[in-house]
């Protein structure tokens, strides 16, 4: 019998997701950006918000966003899209609002306004791509780059004696009473896709709900500037990156919190 | 020897700093300044240099260190572009109020909304009333010439201000050009020992800087201020002779090309006046039209009598403006006009380059084309117009 394969054909497993757009990114090859953009737009379409989805887009390498997801955005100005979501969703509070940034734009020069939307418990979701370095301005050393690590501005390696140990997002925050959500994963296989996939839709049902500050940080490779293949990149952040940066859970405060 | 080497302008810029071996430098990146630092991070790591090199988490931190640092008595640079300049401001204010003379490669872009990053001159103009010095130079040459001459004038005892040297974002920053540089130790004679009278912390003289002034002597320090920009004419000039003598390149207010018997003069900034001399050049040839370019070298302080004599001969007047005064026009344009005072020469306005949107050479000669027909009709109707726009 061959009507098994005709089946399988046109029933397709792995489809476009309708808010994704036809436009060719401009991420370079095993770039983390990519993986996250299709990601969230399978969650938009599966949660079925489309239509009251609102993106700050941040000045790094995902400054396009807006040509790929298919909603509408808002672009801000370099670290602070916290401060222009809190005024987006402080309007429109039944709409979805999220950011999306960088190590640089969220944890070095919008530590400010990561920090203090956090504390106030705005009902926003951040997905916070940390691939440990400054890139679209051609990798130099982010607040997260590692111990040693060698970029364009520490050309002999990161050095803790003078510019201070990794910055930890997530551990930091930990202690903020009205997080509700907040989680490290990575995207470098497939079980850690599915993993970040989870908590981001939770992050996205929570403000659903009308219930919290979530930030969900991703380890996410580059392999531009890391100067790595993106084999190389996955095992960087396996055996590497998350002894740094642990991947775990650090805060869900269920339903809880006002 | 002088060597004659090839480098961008970032590089220039960098090599610059690097024989300035700054005490102190702070940065951040941003596009078209990162390879200047990166350039100079090299250098650090390399140890050609004895900098305190330090990555601050943004340009508000970055100017701010380099006050701390410049209070506390030592020699300090950073370099940026557009946002990060914006970002400043704040204390752009604060290093010329406190007298800090840090010396600033600034390396011109647009600013957002929408998003560029391409060359401008918002970003300088919009820091015009800052209290800092301002030099634009219109090739990677006149890059390097303008950083190590800006540690000179910035350090002058009359002067004590803060100074940038500007060049213009890829056009400059990004283009590999010949140019000489001083050997290491010309360079280092040149620049001298930094002494600053006052200083943290100096026991004999205590101290403090920027402290509350209110309606009592807030005033009396901005005029302080007010006369050391003054000043700093005199020390522009005498710095520029002595460069020359040292390198046969010397350095004033303004250049000016072909104006001596000139009926039309473009009157400008940056990389543009290049272009512009050869448009000069070509429609003396081709249209018979005796053309000529002021080329603006230092913008602060403004040099407005010696803008007025040298196109007090034209019949016609340009002014190219590569950033725009919303509600006002371009700040070039009025400022010239304000230093015609009087002068009944027709003077039009030519708003060009917004974003990085490309000069070409033909669109300079049409400039003096349209110049040459102001010149024949006596007016210049519209007296503001805008090149390469689409309509
Ligand atoms: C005020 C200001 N300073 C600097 C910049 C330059 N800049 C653009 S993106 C960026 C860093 C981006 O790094 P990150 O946020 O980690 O994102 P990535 O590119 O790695 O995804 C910097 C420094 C800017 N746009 N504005
Ligand atoms: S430079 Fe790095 S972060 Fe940017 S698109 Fe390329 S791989 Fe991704």
């Amino acid at each position: 019998m061959m009507t098994d394969t005709a089946t399988v054909i046109k029933t397709p497993l792995y489809k476009r997701p309708r808010c994704l757009t036809d436009e060719v990114t401009h991420y370079c090859s095993g770039c983390g950006h990519g993986i996250m953009h299709r990601m969230l737009a399978e969650l938009i379409d599966e949660l079925d918000i489309r239509e009251k989805t609102i993106g700050i887009a941040p000045v790094g390498c995902a400054v396009l966003a807006y040509n790929y997801i298919d909603i509408d955005w808002s672009e801000a100005a370099h670290g602070r899209p916290p401060a222009v979501a809190t005024g987006i969703k402080r309007v429109q509070p039944d709409k979805i609002v999220f950011t999306y940034q960088g190590d640089g734009d969220l944890a070095s020069i919008g530590m400010a306004e990561t920090i203090h939307a956090a504390n106030r418990g705005e009902n926003i979701t951040i997905i916070f791509i940390n691939n440990g370095i400054y890139a679209m301005t051609q990798g130099q050393m982010a607040p997260t780059t590692l111990a040693g690590q060698v970029t364009t501005t520490t050309p002999r390696g990161r050095s803790v004696e003078e510019e201070g140990p990794p910055i930890k997002v997530c551990e930091l925050l930990q202690g903020f009473e009205r997080v509700r959500l907040l989680a490290r994963t990575a995207v470098n296989s497939p079980e850690n896709v599915r993993k970040t996939r989870k908590l981001l839709k939770k992050a996205l049902m929570y403000q659903i709900e009308g219930t919290g500050f979530s930030l969900i940080e991703v380890l996410s490779a580059c392999p531009t500037y890391w100067r790595k293949t993106p084999q190389d990149c996955s095992d960087f952040i396996e055996n590497v990156m998350s002894a740094t940066f642990p991947l775990r859970v650090f805060k869900d405060t269920g339903k809880g919190l006002p | 020897m002088p060597e004659r080497v090839a480098k961008t302008g970032n590089d220039a810029a960098a090599y610059a700093l690097k024989q300035i071996n700054p005490d102190v430098v702070a940065a951040y990146p941003i596009t078209p300044q990162t390879e200047l630092m990166h350039k100079f991070a090299e250098y650090v790591a390399d140890g050609d240099v004895d900098t305190e090199f330090v990555q601050v988490e943004s340009e508000h931190s970055a100017m701010s260190a380099v006050v701390g640092a410049s209070l506390a008595g030592a020699r300090c640079c950073t370099a940026t572009s557009s946002a990060g300049l914006a970002l400043m401001w704040e204390i752009l204010y604060v290093a010329s109020g406190s007298r800090c003379p840090i010396v600033m490669p600034l390396v011109n872009r647009a600013l957002s909304s929408p998003i560029n990053i391409h060359c401008d001159h918002s970003d300088s103009m919009g820091a015009r009333d800052s209290g800092w010095l301002q030099l634009y130079a219109e090739n990677s040459q006149e890059a390097y010439d303008n950083v190590l001459q800006a540690v000179r004038i910035a350090e002058h005892p009359d002067v004590m201000l803060p100074t940038m040297a500007t060049l213009d974002g890829f056009i400059l920053s990004h283009t590999i050009e010949a140019l000489e540089v001083n050997e290491d130790d010309v360079a280092k004679e040149f620049i001298g020992e930094y002494k600053r009278d006052y200083s943290l912390i100096d026991v004999e003289n205590p101290s403090t800087f920027g402290p509350l002034a209110l309606q009592n002597y807030y005033f009396e320090y901005k005029k302080q201020q007010i006369d050391a920009m003054d000043a700093a004419r005199d020390v522009v000039l005498e710095v520029g002779r002595e460069y020359g003598e040292l390198t046969g390149r010397d350095y004033g207010f303004l250049d000016s090309y072909k104006c001596e018997d000139a009926d039309v003069i473009m009157v400008g900034l940056g990389s543009t006046m290049g272009t512009a001399k050869e448009a000069a050049d070509r429609v003396r040839s081709e249209n018979g039209i005796a053309a000529g370019v002021l080329k603006v070298r230092c913008f602060r302080p403004f040099p407005a009598s010696e803008i007025a004599d040298a196109l007090s001969g034209a019949s016609a007047i340009g002014v190219m403006d590569r950033s725009v005064s919303f509600g006002l026009g371009g700040p070039l344009y009025h400022e010239v006009r304000s230093a015609m005072y009087g002068s009944q020469t027709p003077t039009a306005d030519f708003i060009y380059g917004l974003g990085g949107r490309d000069i070409p050479l033909g669109d300079l000669k049409d400039i003096f084309v349209q110049l040459d027909e102001i010149r024949k009709e006596g007016k210049a109707e519209p007296d503001v117009r805008y090149v390469g726009l689409r309509e």
